[in-house]
């Protein structure tokens, strides 16, 4: 027994020697290794730090609407020259006109839901940990592995590019609704499409990779059942993926033949632009867009949320020392979530017109949808219970997505009733709840994600300290920015407005003449400079974050072993970082994903490939 | 550690990778006609009565497009087949037809989209509506200042704005191979009509309130029925490069691994067999119903 378990992974010496899995490949050049690689964990690192930048990106226009919000048609400090030199007069005197904050609105929502976090949450992690975690060789399919990122990639430089053309970047929102989006006078909206349909084909080729790979590459013994609830998370996500993404597709080109062929397939019949009845044959229908777009845009959230759940799962059981409590119903879970996503989309769509008995429908399912979200929060919850928990940094962030996300979620509920999201529809307390799930939620999750697998990447650990610094900053400054959005929503006030409603306030009104009668009062207006701080000290937090990951790389501490967070999945019995190949060969599976602590045990884990009743193997990794 | 499964089945899934793989993108191409599909749904029902156009495509070819299509799903699985039993020749055979039915079906979808770009829809001044295919148009050359006549129509359609003017040519008159109708119902709905009277009619600048050919742009049926046969004629000629492919410089690998090169085939086949899946459902719906 002893035997097998140090015949697993062999030839360490050799590996030191060859760099790799001691086949007879030749060593890859510069740019097969590091940039048109087919190897996973590499395309999982260019997804991750390609996703990170323009995350950083999409924060950066986040602030400098703020900055518009706070203090509306003031020209932005510092930043705004430059901002009326690469832009011409959308930013006239560093202004930002109701243009370009309706651009950068736009491009936010997009920059972070589709080239930051799906792809940092999903294909980043997803492609660096899964494989591993399965006891693979490699993804199914290397080459569409390496075509998806690609594909990424310029849909990535498409979007960017098209902040610089005449007109500017795409302004009818994240959603992009009809007519708006045909009728705006700028080609920025037809970059945004044909840059989704880049995008949406790279997702199509990740799905469909995620999915062979799991059901066809699991190593011996590595049953459904002993799947770490992470690859769970992904397999679900892939599948919502792969089936929710095609209409939007479908509509994305139906939207592009609106704009280049004169199609009217969500231009109505009457249309006016600017008082002009629009040149167009009309007969379309602007409610099949939403439908279209909603349909992926629920389960697109869940896109956004499961794998944060994944990652949040793994760092609870690996700091508190025992199992998951409930992995089974997690599992079902998941599924149900998974399934239920595709039929509550129309709860987007509540002050539409579709009709009260549509309504009552996608009333109904959205409550249902609830309960396996409250089950996986419930199952993370009494986890916790009586586990003799490490504060370590991921630790921290995954412990702060708990509630985090049960604010969001929560927040969901109001929502999901149409008599009081009548209310509520388009106001700020739309941001809130989203945010809380996606920004304090998904984000946290991912940056817990980044601490807990960093050792796996480069052999180091990443600075204990500066994480926690980086932790309680975020923590603090995202409760700062989002929680007085609710009682600004609550108050009616309007999401997407230029000026942050200064329009509408009672100061504006009151110097009018007007009587005034629900404007937005002082106290809610003034929230706005508060926010704006908040999120400049939520900027500054992430500083130690960007050093950290970089420094570390050389100068973190040594991680000890292969296994430093003593945990028990499969990517932490590989030597550090994997070589090509991972394994040398397939790793044999014999327990679940997360026996800790298992009595009569010498350690407190017991990893996945340790044989039944082996003689306690010492961590695998001896070599450093 | 090399990549299994990669030409031999797994054996608790029964399946290789490849297999797995075509099956799922399958699954997304359905939802990709799905939602074009159902969007046909939506705009079909919600429009204004007697306003969605009927029998305005050529059945005959229709049927013809769709025979051709079924006949290549039957030289697919045969060339299959082929390979499975180790006749290489016949491979070749069967592949090759099926690549050049897939020709014979994208020339016959030409030829139906020509048929549509030349048609033109007129709204006289008067009210009434001229229809028909474009015969010639006459010009004034504004340069040479001298009078000609054309058989294609500069630009796709004509409206009071322009004025005529294009590029310094200066529109006369047009002449159609069609007929005049008082209401614009009385284009659309072909079926009741049986025989059509029609012969040359030509219309003066000054009587041309619009003029439009039968473009996507020309009302929401033709949008969709160009945007879903163009979208499936995509994937059929997608389909024959990778054909093309396997029956020309992709066969090399019959000699190295032929279980694999089967296998290749077998997948390209499952594709082919999805695009004719779809027309089976895009003929009735946009030819019949
Ligand atoms: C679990 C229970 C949840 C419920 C009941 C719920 C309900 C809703 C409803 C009804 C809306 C539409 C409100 C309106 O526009 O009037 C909405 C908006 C939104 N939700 Fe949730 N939600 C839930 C969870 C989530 C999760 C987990 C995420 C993301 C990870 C999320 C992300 C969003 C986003 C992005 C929007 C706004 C989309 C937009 O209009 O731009 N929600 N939610
Ligand atoms: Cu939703």
């Amino acid at each position: 027994m002893e035997k097998l378990v140090q015949q697993f992974p062999p030839h360490r010496e050799d590996d030191a020697h060859h760099g790799h899995g001691g086949h007879g490949h030749h060593e890859p050049g510069f740019w097969e290794k590091y940039i048109f690689s087919t190897d996973h964990k590499t395309i999982g690192i260019q997804y991750g730090l390609t996703a990170l930048m323009f995350m950083l990106f999409g924060f950066g226009l986040m602030i400098l609407m703020r900055w518009q919000i706070a203090h509306p048609g003031v020209p932005v400090p510092f930043i705004g020259p430059l901002l009326e030199k690469v832009l011409g007069s959308v930013a006239a005197h560093g202004a930002i006109s109701p243009e370009l904050y309706n651009s950068f609105g736009a491009m936010h929502g997009t920059i972070m839901v589709f080239l930051g976090i799906v792809p940092l949450a999903f294909a980043a992690f997803g492609n660096y940990v899964v494989p591993l975690m399965i006891g693979a060789p490699d993804m199914t399919f290397p080459r569409v592995n390496m075509a998806s990122y690609q594909a990424y990639f310029v849909g990535g430089l498409i979007m960017l590019v098209s902040f610089f053309i005449p007109g500017g970047a795409a302004q009818a929102g994240w959603t992009s609704y009809s007519p708006l989006a045909t009728t705006i006078p700028t080609n920025g909206q037809l970059f945004w499409i044909i840059g989704m349909v880049f995008l949406i084909s790279s997702s199509l080729l990740g799905a469909v990779n995620f999915i062979a790979t799991i059901i066809q590459l699991r190593a011996p013994g590595m049953t459904w059942m002993r799947l770490p609830f992470f690859v769970w998370a992904q397999f679900v996500t892939a599948f919502i993926l792969l089936l929710a993404f095609p209409p939007l597709e479908a509509a994305a080109v139906m939207q592009l033949m609106d704009n280049v062929a004169h199609t009217s397939f969500f231009l109505p019949t009457g249309l006016a632009v600017g008082g002009q009845l629009a040149n167009v044959s009309g007969g379309g229908s602007p409610l099949l867009w939403q439908h279209l777009f909603w349909f992926l845009g629920h389960p697109e959230v869940y896109v956004l949320i499961l794998p944060a759940m994944g990652i949040v799962c793994e760092i609870l059981a690996n700091n508190t020392r025992k199992p998951i409590w409930g992995y089974k119903s997690l599992v079902y879970a998941a599924l149900a979530v998974g399934f239920l996503s595709f039929i509550v989309w129309a709860h987007h769509m509540y002050l539409t017109g579709m009709g009260t008995k549509i309504s009552t429908f996608f009333q109904a399912t959205t409550m249902i949808i609830s309960i396996p979200s409250v089950i996986i929060l419930t199952c993370f919850f009494i986890s916790l219970w009586g586990g003799s928990i490490r504060f370590t940094t991921p630790m921290l962030f995954a412990l702060a997505f708990l509630p985090m996300f049960g604010i969001g979620g929560l927040t969901g509920l109001p929502l999901g009733f149409n008599v009081s999201d009548v209310h509520l529809h388009d106001t700020y307390y739309i941001i809130a709840h989203f945010h809380y799930v996606v920004a304090p939620g998904t984000i946290f999750a991912l940056f817990a994600g980044v601490y807990y697998w960093y050792p796996k990447m480069t052999g180091r650990m990443m600075n204990e300290f500066w994480g926690r610094v980086h932790f309680w900053g975020s923590f603090v400054f995202m409760n700062i920015v989002f929680m007085p959005m609710f009682a600004q929503g609550m108050a009616g006030m309007l999401r997407r407005m230029a000026d942050g409603g200064a329009n509408y306030s009672a100061a504006v009104n009151s110097k009018a003449g007007a009587e005034v009668v629900g404007g937005l009062s002082n106290n809610m207006m003034s929230l706005h400079t508060g926010i704006l701080w908040g999120a400049m000290c939520l900027g500054i937090a992430q500083i130690p974050f960007i050093i950290n990951v970089f420094w570390s790389i050389k100068h973190g501490e040594k991680a000890k072993g292969d296994n430093p967070w003593d945990a028990t999945t499969l990517e932490w019995q590989t030597p550090t970082p994997p070589p090509h190949g991972n394994f040398d060969h397939a790793p044999q599976v014999y327990r679940g994903p997360y026996e800790y602590s298992v009595p009569g045990h010498a350690t407190d884990f017991t990893p996945q490939n340790e044989p039944e009743g082996g003689a306690t193997p010492k961590p695998i990794s001896t070599a450093h | 550690m090399e990549i299994p499964y990669t030409s031999k089945p797994r054996p608790d899934t029964g399946v290789y990778n490849a297999k797995i793989g075509i099956w799922l993108f399958l699954a997304s191409e359905v939802m990709l006609f799905g939602g074009l599909f159902s969007a046909y749904v939506l705009l079909r029902v919600g429009a204004a009565p007697g306003e969605w156009p009927h029998g305005w495509l050529n059945v005959g070819l229709g049927t013809l497009n769709t025979l051709i299509l079924a006949l290549s799903a039957i030289t697919t699985l045969l060339a299959w087949v082929a390979c499975k039993v180790g006749q290489f020749g016949k491979f070749k055979f069967f592949h090759a037809c099926t690549l050049a039915l897939a020709l014979t079906f994208l020339c016959v979808k030409m030829y139906e989209y020509h048929d549509k770009w030349i048609h033109y829809e007129i709204k006289l001044v008067d009210g009434k509506f001229a229809d028909g295919h474009f015969e010639g148009a006459v010009y004034v050359d504004k340069a040479a200042n001298k009078e000609l006549e054309e058989h294609s129509f500069r630009g796709m359609a004509f409206s009071e704005v322009s004025g005529g003017v294009t590029n310094n040519y200066e529109l006369v008159s047009v002449t159609l191979e069609g007929r005049i109708v008082a209401d614009e119902k009385d284009l659309m709905d072909l079926r009741a009509q049986k025989h059509i009277e029609h012969g040359k009619v030509t219309i003066e600048r000054s009587q041309i309130k619009h003029m439009e050919n039968y473009g996507p742009w020309h009302n929401t049926f033709l949008a969709i029925y160009f945007t879903l046969t163009g979208l499936h004629a995509l994937h059929i000629l997608g389909g024959s490069i990778v054909i093309g492919y396997l029956w020309g410089p992709g066969r090399k690998m019959w000699k190295k691994d032929p279980e694999r090169f089967t296998n290749r085939i077998e997948v390209s086949g499952l594709f082919w067999h999805f695009v004719d899946l779809v027309w089976i459902f895009l003929f009735p719906v946009l030819y019949l119903m």
